[in-house]
Formats: structure tokens, C-alpha cells, sequence
């Protein structure tokens, strides 16, 4: 009985959500001790949609970075599908073909990141830090920098709508954290995406389709940043210019924290979405006791780097 | 006799629950060639690296000249006169062979001013001593494999030590490197250098090797004269059973139509006008040194490099691959050369490797996998190759022989028509390698095409009964029959006659 205690501890121990799940827990005790409102019900509702807008972005970029690619402009394209489908609503497209606009601009922004790392060979760090000035960019050239405010009430309504007491958005990503578990689990692609990740050499040479794996994987963080960004424009009742601005700090922050390496081929989703709760706490808390802004940026950085270093610890150990 | 430079005595080392070594004595003298002998997991890499200070906490005692060393890490060992040619090479590719040879060791000029006058003449010096022709500019990446080891060899030799420890430096060479690289050794033994040298060929071995130490699961499993035991005591005590050997007898016997038909084919680098068949059932040899040519002949086949000229077909239907991919479902698989870094794949466990290459068997049309398929179809080769593994395992933990199965599990599993194999035993040990043969052999039999690359002739020449030789991107001749021999096949490749001819004409 004993025996089997401590092997289920070491297991436990070992598994390597159970670090950052710690952390989480001990953050929000510190929290909770020094504002009791932070388990509000009021409080959670909010962190819980705060959270779920990151997640989405950061599953997509999950699959870049197992790829052991990176994308930096998801911010930027969460804020282009916003404004597209704002856009599309405002001049008078029904919701359900604005909605699939605001989605396929997003899908086709990672599509070419997709093309131009996979067929042209050009380092994913410098072809999406170009995407998110275009990205952001041409926002700001077809808005003028203002907010597209022409919203429909129906769809501002069934954006901020609730299942059960909670937010839609946490729906969407529970659905969608389910169907990136079976992805990368049950599916050939999943498996692909793994191996290029921890060779992409060996994988080449054994018959697999890299350059489509990869752009299928700048496509899939494209729409799911385009999710959060649509259901941006219902949150804000608006699709604002400057929406999703930073986001890709949050959500390849929520990765890293979670466990994904940067090498690739290392990572789970519920590591991922441990991360992006964690920085969703974070910004919450520090909005809570009434942090300044400025020093709320530095800390974020700051907790970002210290994930890195533990997880360099982590793995000198063994 | 002399007395020893470094003694080691009950040497013991766990890494967590594996005991890899268990008391373990070895010694080596001034001016002797040592060999250690062990299959791959034996304790030998262990033991080196305990004296080369790369692996620390270790039981037991370390004596240099009769004085007790406790070794700390490299830099210490480096110090005490221990230097190490690692299997793995140490080299920073994008550097010039000088900057190499005195990386972390820089001569200075001035504040901080990098000495390269005095850099380019030691490292012409130390080239020199070593026989080694090679444009020292050049960053190393860019040389063959055999001068890269060579860089390596220099570069340990350029510390001074007492004792050099070389881990199957031959590997990666051709018989005539590893002639020039022997020259070397034994002068550096005359001069009074201690060599310990790791080596899984028994003919290297007895040529070179003063006294031989083997071990067998971490322990000492004896110690010999190379040179009044034959090739089989030396396995014999390496295995503790003894092997059947590969009989010429064994020798594939093609049947079949002709599966490849490569015509003109040319290529980056030097590549040119390739033309052969490869028939059902055949294992056709394919011979050469180091950077005649081979493996990118084998790159060009499956894809990994587009081709400038040329025509292949694949029982008879035109195979212009764009990726590999598209080699691997027209019925083409490869082996490749380096198992570390072409091969394996981190992260993925054996079932995973197996399923890879081959979805349509393990998942449906959509591409979700179908239960128990991914399990069942690694647990089937698992059984037909040996491989001593679990599903589940990660295949990155697995010793080299059992590696390079999973390797040629993700091949098989994709029901090639044409199999190509680099080097596939490289770096494994007897035992394995003896089950690879009778693999290809098997395979072979059941009416694939094998084209078999390899630097190791006794290997050609046991399962082929064609081969091709290449030279300077170029076959050079192809030998069968009473034709094939281990001095035809030198010949051919070291581009006497035919090869003249062709240069002639050109």
C-alpha cells in the first residue's frame, strides 16, 4: 500500500504539469491571502474569459512550436480577423458569413507565414515578425485607426452569451483544447508534427511531407488566433484597431510556461493551458492589488524568463 | 615492459538503476596500443569517459603514474594528459579548420587581438605530423567526414597528452584513411604516446593492436594478444557465444525483373552520368571512399536533392521525386548514414517510428489512427527484427543496434519495393550486426531490391554478388563474380584505370 503511494508520488512528481500546476496553486493562494476578492465569483468569471482568449492563440502557436517553428504575429492577426469581420458585419454580411470571414483572413495570414517558411526556406522568426507589422499594419490602413463600432446586437449578444454560468468563450476553448488533445494524439498529422519537431532531417528522409506538415501548422495558429479575435469584436462590441496588440508575448509566454520546448517535439496541451492560466492570474492579480501598469510589464517579463530558467533546471537534472 | 602510464582499478559506475560498470581494472603503458573490445552496452563508452572526467561519481581508483587522480571534469583530465577523440564529433562546423584546432585556446596579440599568424602556423605543423592534406580556410562542416576526424585528432593531439583515447575513430573512414590514420597511430606510438582505441572491427584490431582487454556487461571478460587469436576468439569472448559468420554462400540471388533503372542520372555535387538496374531479390553493393560520392547518390535517389540530369524508374514507371515523400509511395526507402542525427527521431517511441513512414496501415482515410493498429504493426516488427524494445519505449534510449532496427522498421513498414541502406551497421556491435545481414539477406529473399552502401568490404563482399564502385562522383566499375574481390574493388575505387580513362576523355 505504501509502495504503491510512493510510486504514484514519483509519478506524479515526475509528470511534468505537476511543477507548474504547484505554482499556479501557490500563486493563487497569494492572491487569495492578499485580496480575498480574487475567488469572487465576479473575479473568476472574468479571469476565466481573460484566460480562455489567450489559450485559444496559444494551442495554435503550440503546433508551431512543437514544429519546433515559432509564430510571432498571432496578436496581429487575432486583431486583423477582428477587423475583417467587423468590417464584413458593418457593411451588411450576415453573421455566420462574417464570422467565416473573420476566420479565413486569419487561416490565410498563417497560410502565407506557412508558404514562405515551408517553400522559401526563410526563418519563422523573421517571415511572422514581418507578418505581425503587415498584419497590424493594414489594419490600421483600411480602419484608419479607428474602431469599426456597426455591430450587430444579435452577434454581440451571442458573444458575450453564457452556458451553465460560464462564458462562451471558455466553451470554445474547451472544445477546441479537446479536439488539439485528439490532433496531436489520435491523428498521422499529430505524429508529424511531433517528429519534425525532434527531426526534422530523420523525418524528411523517412518519407515525411514537411513543407505541407509545416504549413498546415502556420495555417492552424493563423485560425485560432482568428477565433480569439473574432470573439474580441463581441466582447468590445466593437472591432477595435489596436485589438490583440501584444497577445503573441501572452500566448507563446502560456507555451513556454506549460512546458513546450522551443526546440520542439516536447509539450502537452493541459501544459499549455496551465501556462495560459497562469498568466491569465497573473494579470489579473496584479490588476488586483493595484500594481502600476509599468510595473505589471516588467514582472510579466520577468515570471516569462523564470519559467525558462526552471525549465533549463529541470532538465540539467536528468 | 614498461610501467603503467594510468592504472584503473575497480572501476564501478550505476546511472540509476543500471549498473554499467562492476569493478572493472584497466591499464595502458607508454608507447602501446590498447584496444578495448565490448559489444555496445558493454562499459566500454563508461569507462572512457570516468577517464576522460566526462562521467563523474564513479567507485574505484585512478592512478597516473602510480599517483591517485581524482578527475573532476575534462578540463582536469585535459590537464593530467588524458586527450579523447569522442565518436560524436566535436567540431563547430562553421569554423575553419584552424579556428577549430585552437578553439578555447586562442593565441592572443595585443588586448585581445586573435593571433592568427601564429594559429595558421601551428595548425600547419600540426596538419603536417598528421599527413593531412586539407584546406585549412575552409569551415570544417564543409569537409568530408574523414578530415573532420582528422581535425578532431589533431585538435587532442594538440594538447599534449600522455594518453589518447580514440572511440571508433574508423568509422566513418575509408580503408585507405583508415591505412593513413594507422600510419599515424603507430608513430605516435613509437614516440611514446599510451593509445587506447575502441573498435568494432576485428581486422583493424589485430593489425593495429598491441593487447586487447574485453569487456562483457561490465566487467572484465578477458585480456589477449591480437596477434596469436583468431577473429572468432575475439568475438567468441566479446559475445561469450560463438557466431556463425556470413558465408559468401549467403549471398542474395536475384530473381526478379528489374525494379530500379537509374540512366544518366546527375547531380550536385559531382554527380554524374549514373547509370544501373537493381533486380528483384538482389542486394547489389555499392563501393567507394569516403566523398566518392555515395551517400549523395543515395540522396539523390530518394530525393532529399534534386537532380540536374537523368531518368529513374521504378518497375518501369518514372519516379521524379520532388521530396522524399514522394520517393517513399512510389516504393522507395532509405537507411541513412548517421543514425544520430538522420535517423532517429527524438521524443518518438518505437510504435511511433513504425508508424511514421506508413500511415495508410495504421490510420483511416481522415487520418485519425486506428485503435490497436499503431501497437500491433510495431509489436510485428519488433518480432521479426529482434528488436529489444517495448512499443511504448522511446527509441532514443535503445543501444545503437537496436536503433538502427527501429530505423529499418520505419523503412519496411512502408512495403518498399527498393530499399537503400548507408552504412547500416555502422557503429553496432557484432551481434547485431550479424542480425542485420541476415535481415537484408531476408528481406531480399522475399523479392525487395537492396542497394547496400558500405565502407566495410568484408561486409560487400559477404552479402553481394554485384557490385558497384564509385569514384569522384562517377561509377567506376561494376564487379561480380570471380571479378570481386577486396583488391578489385580498392582498385576501383581509388580510381586506377577505368577511372584514368574516363578522366582522359574528359
Amino acid at each position: 500500500m505504501s509502495l504503491e503511494n510512493k510510486g504514484f508520488l514519483r509519478r506524479l512528481l515526475a509528470n511534468p504539469e505537476t511543477g507548474i500546476l504547484l505554482a499556479l496553486l501557490g500563486l493563487s493562494l497569494f492572491l487569495f491571502v492578499m485580496e480575498p476578492k480574487f475567488l469572487s465569483g465576479t473575479n473568476l468569471y472574468l479571469v476565466s474569459r481573460q484566460i480562455a482568449f489567450t489559450a485559444i492563440v496559444a494551442l495554435g502557436v503550440f503546433f508551431v512550436i512543437l514544429s519546433s517553428g515559432i509564430d510571432l504575429s498571432v496578436g496581429s492577426v487575432a486583431g486583423l480577423s477582428g477587423v475583417a469581420c467587423g468590417m464584413a458585419m458593418a457593411s451588411g454580411v450576415a453573421v455566420p458569413a462574417s464570422v467565416a470571414i473573420g476566420l479565413g483572413a486569419g487561416a490565410l495570414a498563417g497560410l502565407v507565414n506557412g508558404l514562405l517558411v515551408a517553400r522559401l526556406g526563410i526563418t519563422p522568426f523573421i517571415v511572422t515578425l514581418g507578418m505581425l507589422s503587415m498584419a497590424r499594419g493594414l489594419v490600421m490602413v483600411v480602419t484608419h485607426g479607428e474602431a469599426v463600432r456597426e455591430i450587430p446586437e444579435s452577434f454581440i449578444a451571442f458573444g458575450n452569451s453564457d452556458l451553465l454560468g460560464v462564458p462562451l468563450v471558455v466553451w470554445v476553448l474547451v472544445a477546441m483544447a479537446l479536439a488539439a488533445q485528439v490532433l496531436l494524439k489520435y491523428t498521422v498529422f499529430g505524429l508529424r508534427v511531433m517528429a519534425i519537431g525532434g527531426n526534422e532531417e530523420a523525418s524528411l528522409l523517412s518519407g515525411v511531407p514537411v513543407k505541407r506538415v509545416k504549413i498546415w501548422t502556420y495555417t492552424l495558429s493563423g485560425a485560432c488566433a482568428a477565433v480569439s479575435g473574432v470573439l474580441f469584436v463581441a466582447r468590445f462590441r466593437s472591432a477595435q484597431s489596436q485589438s490583440g496588440f501584444m497577445l503573441e508575448l501572452d500566448a507563446i509566454a502560456a507555451c513556454v510556461i506549460g512546458g513546450a520546448s522551443l526546440m520542439g517535439g516536447q509539450g502537452t496541451v493541459l501544459g499549455v493551458l496551465i501556462g495560459a492560466t497562469i498568466m491569465g492570474v497573473l494579470h489579473n492579480g496584479l490588476v488586483l492589488l493595484q500594481v502600476s501598469a509599468y510595473w505589471q510589464e516588467l514582472i510579466i517579463g520577468a515570471v516569462i524568463v523564470l519559467a525558462a530558467v526552471v525549465d533549463r533546471l529541470r532538465h540539467r537534472k536528468r | 615492459m614498461a610501467a603503467p602510464l594510468v592504472r584503473m582499478q575497480g572501476i564501478a559506475k550505476r546511472y540509476g538503476g543500471v549498473q554499467a560498470l562492476r569493478g572493472v581494472d584497466f591499464e595502458v603503458r607508454s608507447g602501446e596500443i590498447v584496444c578495448l573490445l565490448g559489444e555496445n552496452g558493454a562499459g566500454k563508452s563508461t569507462l572512457m569517459k570516468i577517464l576522460a572526467g566526462a562521467v563523474t561519481g564513479y567507485e574505484g581508483e585512478i592512478l597516473m603514474d602510480g599517483a591517485p587522480l581524482r578527475l573532476k571534469d575534462t578540463a582536469q583530465a585535459m590537464k593530467a594528459g588524458i586527450g579523447v577523440v569522442f565518436q560524436e564529433f566535436n567540431l563547430c562546423p562553421n569554423l575553419s579548420a584552424v579556428e577549430n584546432l585552437f578553439l578555447g585556446r586562442e593565441p592572443r596579440v595585443g588586448l585581445g587581438g586573435l593571433g592568427r599568424a601564429a594559429m595558421r602556423k601551428g595548425a600547419l605543423k600540426a596538419f603536417a605530423d598528421l599527413e593531412l592534406d586539407l584546406d585549412m580556410d575552409l569551415a570544417v562542416g564543409k569537409l568530408g567526414m574523414a578530415r573532420q576526424q582528422m581535425v578532431e585528432i589533431a585538435k587532442a593531439l594538440s594538447q599534449k597528452p600522455r594518453v589518447l583515447i580514440l572511440d571508433e575513430p574508423s568509422s566513418a573512414l575509408s580503408s585507405h584513411e583508415i591505412a593513413q590514420l594507422f600510419r599515424v597511430l603507430k608513430a605516435l606510438r613509437a614516440s611514446g604516446l599510451g593509445i587506447i582505441y575502441i573498435s568494432h572491427k576485428l581486422s583493424e584490431i589485430r593489425e593495429l593492436c598491441d593487447r586487447v582487454v574485453c569487456l562483457r556487461d561490465g566487467q572484465n571478460a578477458g585480456e589477449v594478444d591480437p596477434r596469436t587469436c583468431s577473429e572468432d576468439d575475439l568475438v567468441a569472448m566479446m559475445v561469450g557465444r560463438v557466431l556463425e559468420p556470413t558465408k559468401a554462400g549467403n549471398r542474395s540471388v536475384p530473381s526478379g525483373a528489374s525494379l530500379l533503372s537509374v540512366k544518366g542520372l546527375s547531380g550536385p555535387p559531382n554527380l554524374s552520368d549514373i547509370s544501373f538496374e537493381l533486380r528483384a531479390g538482389e542486394v547489389l553493393g555499392l563501393a567507394g571512399l569516403m566523398g566518392a560520392g555515395r551517400t549523395e547518390l543515395a540522396r539523390l535517389l530518394i530525393g532529399a536533392v534534386p537532380r540536374s540530369n537523368g531518368r529513374v524508374e521504378i518497375q518501369g514507371r518514372e519516379l521524379f521525386p520532388k521530396d522524399p515523400s514522394q520517393a517513399v509511395a512510389a516504393g522507395m526507402a532509405y537507411v541513412p548514414e548517421d543514425r544520430k542525427t538522420q535517423g532517429i527521431i527524438r521524443g518518438l517511441s518505437v510504435s511511433e517510428h513504425s508508424s511514421l513512414s506508413a500511415p495508410s496501415r495504421v490510420a483511416g482515410r481522415l487520418g485519425f489512427f486506428r485503435p490497436g493498429r499503431r501497437s500491433a504493426l510495431s509489436r510485428y516488427y519488433i518480432r521479426r527484427l529482434r528488436i529489444k524494445a517495448r512499443p511504448d519505449q522511446s527509441a532514443l534510449d535503445l543501444s545503437g543496434g537496436n536503433q538502427q532496427k527501429v530505423v529499418l522498421a520505419r523503412c519496411l513498414a512502408t512495403r518498399p519495393k527498393v530499399l537503400i541502406l548507408d552504412e547500416p551497421t555502422r557503429g553496432i556491435d557484432v551481434g547485431a550486426k550479424a542480425e542485420v545481414h541476415r535481415l537484408i539477406l531476408e528481406w531480399a529473399g522475399r523479392g525487395l531490391g537492396v542497394l547496400l552502401i558500405s565502407s566495410e568490404l568484408p561486409e560487400i563482399l559477404g552479402l553481394c554478388d554485384r557490385v558497384l564502385v564509385m569514384h569522384e562522383g562517377r561509377l567506376n566499375a561494376e564487379l561480380r563474380g570471380e571479378d570481386l574481390t577486396e583488391e578489385a574493388i580498392l582498385k576501383a575505387a581509388v580510381g586506377s584505370e577505368a577511372g584514368n580513362t574516363l578522366k582522359t576523355y574528359r
